[in-house]
């Protein structure tokens, strides 16, 4: 048995709230640097350079990446050998984001019920995923969720009988809704499987895996790239002001499901696709 | 065309922009989001007057993060306009030129833009940091309470912004998706 003081947990999730807004990681730097070469429109060549720019002063004058500086939503991979010590581990993660947002100069963008409307003024609460897992380790991934994509993402709850194609029908639907509303180049998560909310679930996850990374199940892959060329072909582009470059992956999570279902959950991120990954 | 234009401005400028233009602002834009529109579509239903003068003005759909030290704002991108798009018919009937954020416009807005010969242009989504260097300076100056939502008065220079539909209506999302549809 391990035991992690709740200072530790706070201290971290401080840490990487200001990260996660102020630097993406290599794989969303790389996959822009290679998408502003091969851009065909002058324009969205244009807006690509501008977004390498914005993440240069960004990292450089500690100036968030994106305004939205998002809902924190947050995934816990807890082993269960691990004590937490101290409190409460909901708790401090909380306060982790509480300090995180403050000392970081990020906006404080969450109201406290959905119809009051009254800002929290301290981002909190965070939206949290527990998992419990081998080991004594705990994995913390913080994902900051921008709400100008987060507001174009669908759940479709297909029959059996539409299949594969169904599947892809909707990805390609809620893409092109999503438009320029997104701010393309978007990452699009697909969550295919298991309950309306599982779904939902496995679609947030997907944002979370390196984008240069294909799903390890063949059919899977093959859809991801498949859906990525398709979704290049709409024209809609950087910005939604045209171009070739409308997303810069489609990252697909699936799992068992019942006899009578089908669910799809697509979470459109924009370029600003926002994670930090710590393990403690 | 890159074009360089001053705001507030006259019915003419407005006129002289067309879609795809890429055009830097300089001078004073206002912003105001979800918050500040309901308030300021709730004070015009009641017969008040709204908190600034927006004849001939621009407002910025943002709400930017808060500034450290020694700097006029935080990151400071657009946000979806189509939220605004209940209350924007009201303010271009009352005179607004030009309204700047990014994504789609209802019908209605795109009627009253015509209606009115003003202008909605795009900055980029998520640009925000790169956007704040373009804004010298930042004063809140009505609704403080509403925080981030706030309306800001802003001095700006060669703030760069993509004019999306101009005031005949051609709209830049339309057109350039179809430029670029492959199959």
């Amino acid at each position: 048995m391990k035991s992690i003081k709740v200072e530790e947990i706070i201290k971290n999730v401080k840490e990487m709230c200001i990260e996660a807004n102020h630097y993406l990681t290599d794989d969303m730097k790389d996959a822009l640097r290679e998408s502003a070469k091969a851009e065909k429109a002058l324009l969205g060549k244009q807006i690509l350079c501008q977004l390498e720019d914005n993440l240069k002063i960004a990292s450089e004058d500690m100036i968030p990446i994106c305004q939205d500086t998002g809902m924190a939503v947050i995934f816990m991979e807890v082993g269960q050998d691990v004590h937490i010590e101290g409190g409460l581990l909901t708790d401090a993660i909380n306060e982790g984001v509480k300090q995180g947002y403050k000392e970081g100069f990020l906006r404080k963008s969450v109201v406290g019920d959905p119809i009051l409307r009254e800002n929290t003024k301290d981002n909190t609460p965070a939206v949290i995923h527990y998992d419990i897992v081998e080991g004594d380790q705990i994995k913390i991934t913080v994902a900051p969720k921008g709400f100008g994509s987060e507001n174009m993402s669908r759940v479709f709850m297909l029959k059996p009988a539409d299949g594969i194609e169904g599947v892809k029908d909707a990805i390609l639907t809620a893409v092109k809704e999503a438009g320029p509303n997104a701010c393309p180049p978007m990452v699009v998560g697909v969550g295919i499987g298991g309950t309306f909310e599982k779904c939902a679930f496995l679609a947030k996850k997907a944002l979370t895996r390196p984008i240069n990374q294909r799903s390890s199940i063949s059919y899977v892959c093959e859809m991801e790239k498949e859906l990525l060329d398709k979704i290049n072909k709409t024209g809609i582009g950087p910005g939604g002001l045209g171009g070739s470059t409308t997303a810069l992956a489609v990252n697909i999570n699936t799992y068992p499901t019942h006899i009578a279902g089908l669910p799809v959950a697509v979470n459109i991120c924009c370029h600003v696709n926002r994670h930090c990954v710590r393990i403690l | 065309m890159d074009r360089y234009i001053t705001a507030p401005y006259d019915d003419k400028t407005a006129k002289e922009l067309h879609s795809g233009d890429y055009v830097y602002i300089t001078g004073t834009i206002y912003t105001a989001r979800d918050a500040a529109h309901k308030r300021m579509y709730e004070a015009l239903e009641r017969g008040e007057a709204l908190p600034i003068d927006i004849n001939h003005n621009v407002i910025y759909y943002m709400g930017p993060s808060p500034a450290r030290e020694g700097r006029p704002i935080g990151s400071a991108g657009p946000t979806t306009a189509s939220r605004m798009d209940k209350y924007a018919p009201s303010l271009l009937d009352l005179g607004l030129k030009g309204m700047i954020g990014k994504g789609k416009r209802s019908d209605s807005v795109r009627q009253a833009i015509i209606r009115n010969g003003a202008v909605y242009f795009a900055a980029v989504g998520g640009a925000g940091a790169l956007l704040s260097k373009s804004i010298i300076s930042s004063e809140v100056i009505a609704y403080d309470d509403l925080g981030t939502e706030a309306i800001r008065k802003l001095q700006v220079k060669d703030f760069p912004v993509i004019v999306v539909i101009d005031s005949e209506g051609n709209n830049l999302y339309e057109t350039a998706i179809e430029k670029y549809k492959e199959d």
